[in-house]
């Protein structure tokens, strides 16, 4: 560090001996090492070797040290999961094996489906629906037991399962609205007569002295039904209540009638496994109420 | 620098001219883009809280996000990194630095590359690599830069005029050189065509990503922490006017930091496709690396011992010692997290992005505005910043800020790795994401305010800078020890006799 010739050099302040250089005024003291710094480090490197030992560490030929408790990742995984698939397990198999009238009537596994709906519905369904199933324009708010495709648990695994107008699904929910307005259907008079009809049904003010209503009964009963109450069979609203998917005001309507509405849902069936579709259903039909 | 010149002059019995006019132009540089990064970051922090912020398509998080972490690291941080190496160096060495036009390109050079991988960003031209999102032509430029750099900084050190190298000057090194084998190393890309911005990584997958963070982590480690290590090792001391506390402990802590953090980068890819051994070395480096971080701040802080009393007065001094307390508290709280089981709850949450900030605005900020306010004044001839009062300001106000930025990203953080593995009595899990997201609405807000309150500091700063350069005459009415305000250096010095 220097030379021992040298005079030495100690730093006034402290009584510690320099290193003898300087560099622009500034000098270093020759203290030690702080022990217990040396010491901690020494600490860290001894527990270092000692994982070394226990777990996967130093590459070799043909893979890696694989340390002496046989840990990886994987079996971590698989041990962390243990509690949760344990608490699920205690349902699980009960649950398999009931119906869905079973399930209704049994408190313990009525429970366990709609603590398992919810949850799965946060993260599959909310983004559409909402994080209170109280959806949106476009997107059915699911806790007004206003179904347009059933209300029965039954009803709500199929289409949860199929989905609405999936392309590749056959079983899905598929009947359309026509566009009546763009695709040349009616006229222009008619289709007003026919908005003004609707308007009508929504106000409870509908008379069959309207223009519309003979204009309703050709085209929109078949499906809506005569009393305009609505058909699940092809998923046509009731236009005679309050809730209106795609907007109650006059131009929603006129824009429904003229260019149609189409709303697609995923089929679920080959993203969750059949534990969890049921679940949901479960979930939802609960939502509304539970409709029988 | 008639001063300087008469201070070396005193010293050495002949005057060296400095090359001081670009370590103006870097200080310049880096209190611009200072202030420009640190509004980048309250802007993409009120992004978080309030996402109606995000206009699309050029000032969108994704692409604001980037912008940010350059703009501090690389401009702020690298622009600090060169102005003080280059006065470090010349001063240490008692040399002017080597090749003024290869200094200058390295300045200029520099900026252009800053507005190169800025522009970029905004158009949505990326490698998509955390902290080396730049394309490759942005790259090749820097290369050229940094190598310019390289040469610069060693030249002066092979014709310098003292027998030894000062310790700045290893840590200034190590990181020049580890930072232009990261860069490169990273880079490796095939463009699509010499016309066309994209470019594809040469390794793929997990090597892919192992390299990324290989790079990634010793960005910090040798960008954030060896280079700013220079910077303390020479202000402290000098604003102190005390020896460096010990010389064996440098050394030691210098080779072992060097030797270690090149290793510690799989830390970042804990229980991910990274195979377990790999992994189980980058945790265990990072646990053996605590105490060699540790190193620099014991030695900075002891530094000032039989001088505390300094601290209480000057709020420079204040700056750079609560730099060390940040800087020690981070690369504790570092290879803690780089424990698995501590990883498996931060990894992924607004800790770690607490973890990052409290060591980027408590270290890495702070130890830049201490060397900023000792060097501004060094370099324009002024005997003291326009005013310390504003400096102590700035001080208060940034430390506040900071504090309210970790501690409300800890408690989101920490909450939003508990609620991601909550599960109820029926082994479902009990949030959603979007729950986690709602639950941590109030901490985004809160994490804002201090990240304003940080820049408010740095506009301070900028101000303090402007009225010091513009020459107008100090405010201070005591020194920074705390004695009535003398007219001249000498008179100071005779009266601390």
């Amino acid at each position: 560090m220097h030379d021992e010739d040298k005079k030495k050099d100690i730093d006034e302040l402290s009584g510690i001996e320099t290193t003898g250089h300087e560099w622009d005024g500034l000098k270093e003291l020759n203290n030690p090492l702080p022990r217990w710094w040396v010491w901690v480090f020494l600490v860290t490197c001894l527990w270092s070797f000692w994982y070394f030992i226990v777990y996967p560490a130093w590459p070799v030929p043909g893979g890696a040290t694989k340390g002496t408790s046989g840990y990886t990742q994987f079996k971590e995984l698989a041990e962390s999961q243990q509690e949760i698939i344990a608490r699920q397990q205690a349902y699980l198999e009960k649950f398999e094996a009931a119906d869905f009238d079973e399930i209704l009537n049994d408190p313990a596994l009525y429970s366990f489906a709609t603590a398992g709906g919810a949850a799965a519905f946060k993260d599959n369904c909310a983004t559409c629906h909402g994080s209170g199933a109280e959806g949106s324009k476009g997107y059915p708010n699911l806790n007004d037991d206003d179904w347009l495709w059933g209300g029965r648990v039954e009803d709500i695994y199929t289409t949860i399962q199929h989905g609405i107008r999936v392309h590749n699904d056959f079983d899905t929910h598929m009947s359309q609205m026509p566009a009546f307005g763009k695709e040349g259907l009616l006229k222009a008079d008619d289709i007003n007569a026919v908005v003004d009809y609707v308007v009508g049904l929504r106000d409870g003010k509908a008379s069959e002295d309207m223009a519309g209503h003979t204009i309703f009964a050709q085209n929109c009963a078949s499906c809506h039904g005569t009393d305009a109450k609505g058909l699940r069979e092809f998923g046509a609203p009731n236009l005679t209540d309050a809730i209106w998917l795609y907007g109650s005001k006059r131009a929603d309507i006129y824009h429904s009638v003229f260019y149609a509405r189409a709303g697609m849902m995923p089929a679920w069936k080959n993203r969750l496994d059949e534990n969890t579709i049921r679940q949901l259903a479960i979930y939802v039909h609960q939502l509304g109420g539970g409709e029988e | 620098m008639s001063k300087e010149a008469t201070d070396s002059q005193i010293s050495t019995g002949h005057v060296v001219d400095y090359n001081y006019d670009i370590v103006r132009k870097f200080t310049l540089a880096t209190t611009f883009w200072g202030v420009i990064g640190l509004m980048g970051g309250v802007f993409i922090a009120l992004q978080m809280a309030f996402p109606v912020l995000n206009l699309e398509p050029y000032l969108t998080f994704g692409r604001l996000r980037p912008l940010h972490t350059s703009a501090v690291i690389f401009a702020f941080g690298g622009n600090a990194l060169f102005a003080t190496s280059y006065y470090v160096v010349q001063r240490t060495c008692r040399a002017r630095l080597w090749g003024d036009r290869a200094a200058s390109f390295t300045f200029w050079g520099y900026q252009a590359f800053i507005i190169m991988a800025a522009l970029g960003y905004v158009l949505g031209v990326t490698q998509a690599k955390e902290y080396a999102e730049p394309e490759w032509y942005a790259d090749l430029w820097l290369t050229a830069v940094w190598v310019t750099y390289l040469v610069v900084y060693m030249m002066t050190v092979i014709k310098r005029k003292e027998p030894h190298l000062y310790v700045a000057n290893w840590f200034f090194l190590a990181f020049i050189i580890t930072v232009a084998v990261l860069h490169i190393g990273n880079n490796l890309s095939l463009p699509v065509d010499w016309r066309y911005a994209k470019s594809y990584s040469v390794p793929a997958g997990v090597q892919s990503a192992m390299i990324q963070w290989w790079y990634g982590h010793n960005a910090v480690g040798f960008f954030l922490t060896a280079g700013f290590l220079g910077m303390m090792y020479y202000f402290i001391p000098k604003r102190a006017e005390r020896p460096v506390y010990s010389y064996r402990l440098s050394i030691v802590h210098f080779w072992s930091l060097i030797f270690i953090y090149i290793w510690a980068g799989p830390h970042h890819l804990h229980y991910t496709a990274l195979p377990d051994w790999a992994q189980t070395l980058g945790m265990t480096f990072s646990i053996m690396l605590w105490m060699p971080s540790w190193g620099g701040m014991i030695n900075g802080m002891m530094t000032l011992s039989g001088a505390w009393h300094k601290l209480r007065k000057d709020p420079v001094l204040q700056f750079m010692i609560v730099a060390l307390a940040f800087y020690g508290m981070s690369t504790f709280e570092g290879p803690l997290m780089s424990i698995r089981a501590v990883n498996a709850l931060s990894h992924y949450t607004d800790w770690t992005i607490g973890h990052v900030h409290s060591g980027a605005l408590g270290w890495v900020g702070f130890i830049t505005f201490g060397c900023l306010y000792y060097l501004v004044p060094k370099l324009w001839n002024r005997e003291e910043v326009y005013s310390l009062k504003l400096v102590s300001l700035h001080l208060w106000i940034a430390t506040f800020g900071i504090v309210l930025y970790i501690t409300s990203m800890w408690v989101s953080g920490i909450m939003q790795g508990l609620m991601w593995r909550s599960y109820n009595e029926y082994g479902f899990l009990t949030y959603s994401f979007v729950e986690t997201v709602q639950a941590m609405h109030p901490y985004y807000i809160i994490r804002a305010c201090g990240g304003l309150l940080y820049l408010a500091g740095a506009l301070i700063m900028t101000y303090n800078f402007y009225r010091t350069i513009k020459g107008d005459v100090a405010v201070n009415e005591v020194d920074k020890d705390g004695n009535p305000r003398q007219t001249t250096r000498a008179a100071v010095l005779v009266a601390a006799e």
